[in-house]
């Protein structure tokens, strides 16, 4: 099982790097945790240049001259965990509500029909509000009109997501928020999240069971973003040696203000982020990076080619708000407003090809045909 | 001239149509490189619309498609994508990838054998993308794949004929055509490839993700002639002493 550092070890590792480590690290094929480290550290700042063109050479050689799009879908905001962060937290006093299924499919049809083939489904953690039964049907609603659905929803048990799976269900994302145990004890008051172990197993659990993708990340701003860095270095070598057929890719949540006027401990800058995003590119070519609307349009332009590989667009953090601009209860506020022709525009202005398929249903209809398929003799 | 399951080619150079940054840059791209098979993944193109990004911006007529089954992680599914591709008009050829491992996207050789029986005798012509494993081609060639499509080293590299050793032998053994496929990351690359006797080399990223596309699409096709021409022609023995005009030292007796 993996098993995170001691985070106090973490930053001792990241504080040792002098300019000599960033320097090798930046002329090596390949680098290593050793390496990361450097990278992550203070006497790496006067090189972010030279990272960035580093990162920007890996990412295209690995990724082309592309950039995918995907679109959040929030199905409910009932939560039961207290999380200080959240704007879903329990104790918010915020108008909740679950999509039933028609209306989540109605949501998923508005997506749809503004281009977007690639989905993620998000919710609070509440499972008795929804559970596996409910996305199972939601998925097999809507697998033959995406290319791909992922989720972001309460860690569930492994004989679930192997269930999630054959609905055509193909990535997972769970966030371990912060690798730093005391922090995430202090964030997490009360709910199953606050079981910092589970959590931490939960990728594992999800690509044991088949699933295609999963996505781990760190919530920027908890605590020191360099250590979550390292952690999320570690915790991807290890999910790499552990399971080969399973893509991985990293998520940068950075804290924007929410219902619950919680302030970041340790908020963290751009430049910062971009250090972070550079470091994790350079030391993993194949990671997909995700770069979500929680961001300003001007950085995320500016982002364009320099390691992210995909950029979510148009969206909003409340349950049915796609429908309805009129519903209140948003998770956080975005930084990106634009809508994916917008987005996709800007794209292309910056020699870039705006994906919107790059994955097939078909991967998904394990032990049935495709309906299209009716055509073969 | 080259022949592929009956149909000839006037180039040996194949394209792809992944990692470019639009597909007008793609269409001028395969345009400038002569080529006339193109390989597409599945995955990324919807092959039934007309107005699909990609197929909307090629020439059916001049270029072959050769859909892929990039994704694929065993043989159902790379089975199940290749139906995918005949239902929605793709027609019989298919470049068969199994790639279990989303990281170096090596092909796996067991689930590649396996998809490529199965698909030939569904009447596919199968190019199975695979590692440059002498005794897989042999096996890949008895049943029934139409080409082999060996790396030079793992895709996305640009390392080269680094699997050389091994695609001397495939290409001296094979009776099928030998597509060199993956890794080629310059003009120079290719031209070995071709010079060491492939039948045909497919190059996408090193024309894709280069500074000028059209311009490097077009130096792989003369390197691809060059290769080609030179293979034809036969090149001389690789020789570390001084050949013909050597003095006779030792040959003395000789009347």
């Amino acid at each position: 099982m993996f098993v995170t550092p001691d985070f106090a070890e973490l930053k001792k590792a990241i504080a040792a790097a002098d300019a000599f480590d960033v320097q090798q690290a930046l002329a090596a094929e390949r680098i290593g945790i050793k390496g990361l480290a450097a990278l992550l550290s203070p006497a790496a700042k006067p090189y972010m240049g030279v990272m960035a063109e580093k990162s920007a050479q890996i990412t295209g050689r690995r990724f082309g001259r592309a950039v995918q799009l995907y679109a959040p879908l929030y199905l409910s905001s009932f939560c039961s965990n207290r999380c200080v962060y959240c704007g879903f937290s329990a104790d918010n006093q915020i108008e909740r509500r679950v999509l039933t299924l028609a209306e989540a499919e109605h949501e998923a049809t508005i997506l749809h029909d503004r281009g977007f083939n690639h989905l993620l489904l998000v919710s609070g953690e509440a499972p008795a509000k929804m559970g596996v039964a409910y996305l199972e049907e939601l998925a097999l609603r809507l697998r033959d009109r995406f290319a791909a659905i992922s989720i972001e929803v309460q860690p569930l048990r492994g004989e679930e997501y192997a269930r999630l799976f054959a609905a055509g269900i193909t990535a997972v994302a769970v966030y371990q928020e912060t690798y730093d145990r005391d922090v995430y004890r202090q964030v997490h008051l009360s709910g199953k999240k606050s079981d910092y172990d589970h959590r931490l197993a939960t990728p594992a659990l999800v690509a044991a069971a088949g699933m295609r993708e999963v996505g781990i990340g760190a919530l920027l701003g908890l605590s020191d973003w360099r250590a979550e860095g390292l952690a999320i270095g570690l915790h991807l070598a290890w999910l790499r040696k552990h399971f080969w057929r399973t893509a991985l890719t990293v998520s940068f949540p950075r804290m924007r203000p929410a219902m619950g006027e919680f302030t970041p401990p340790l908020p963290v800058s751009e430049r910062e982020m971009t250090q972070l995003i550079f470091a994790l590119r350079i030391f993993d070519p194949d990671v997909g990076l995700l770069l979500s609307t929680r961001e300003e349009a001007r950085y995320r332009d500016g982002m364009l080619g320099l390691g992210p590989t995909r950029y979510s667009a148009g969206s909003c953090t409340v349950p049915g708000g796609y429908g309805n601009r009129d519903v209140t209860g948003e998770q956080f506020s975005v930084g990106d407003h634009r809508n994916i022709d917008e987005v996709s525009e800007v794209i292309r202005q910056k020699g870039f090809d705006p994906v919107r398929k790059d994955w097939d249903p078909i991967f998904q209809m394990h032990g049935r045909r495709p309906q299209s398929a009716a055509l073969v003799i | 001239m080259l022949i592929i399951a009956g149909r000839s080619f006037r180039s040996r150079l194949f394209g792809g149509t992944g990692k470019f940054s639009s597909p007008a840059v793609m269409k001028e791209a395969l345009d400038a490189s002569g080529c006339e098979m193109v390989t597409v993944a599945l995955r990324r193109v919807d092959l039934a619309d007309p107005a699909d990004d990609i197929m909307s911006v090629l020439d059916r007529e001049r270029y072959l498609f050769l859909p892929n089954t990039s994704g694929a992680r065993d043989a159902g599914e790379a089975v199940r994508l290749a139906h995918l591709a005949r239902a929605s008009g793709g027609g019989e050829w298919l470049k068969l990838e199994v790639t279990p491992d989303p990281r170096t996207l090596l092909p796996d050789p067991i689930e590649t054998l396996k998809a490529t029986e199965i698909l030939v005798k569904e009447g596919f012509h199968v190019l199975p993308y695979m590692n440059a494993d002498p005794i897989l081609a042999l096996r890949l060639q008895d049943v029934g794949a139409a080409a082999v499509m060996p790396l030079g080293s793992p895709i996305g590299t640009n390392q080269g004929v680094l699997t050389k050793a091994m695609i001397e032998i495939i290409i001296d053994q094979a009776q099928v055509p030998v597509v060199v496929d993956a890794g080629l990351g310059a003009p120079s690359h290719a031209a070995l490839a071709m010079e060491m006797g492939a039948d045909a080399v497919l190059v996408n990223t090193a024309i894709a993700v280069a500074g000028d596309p059209v311009r490097m699409a077009r130096a792989f096709a003369m390197a691809v002639e060059a290769g080609r021409a030179a293979y034809e022609s036969g090149l001389g023995m690789v020789s570390k002493d001084a050949a013909a005009s050597s003095p006779e030292d030792g040959l003395g007796f000789l009347r």
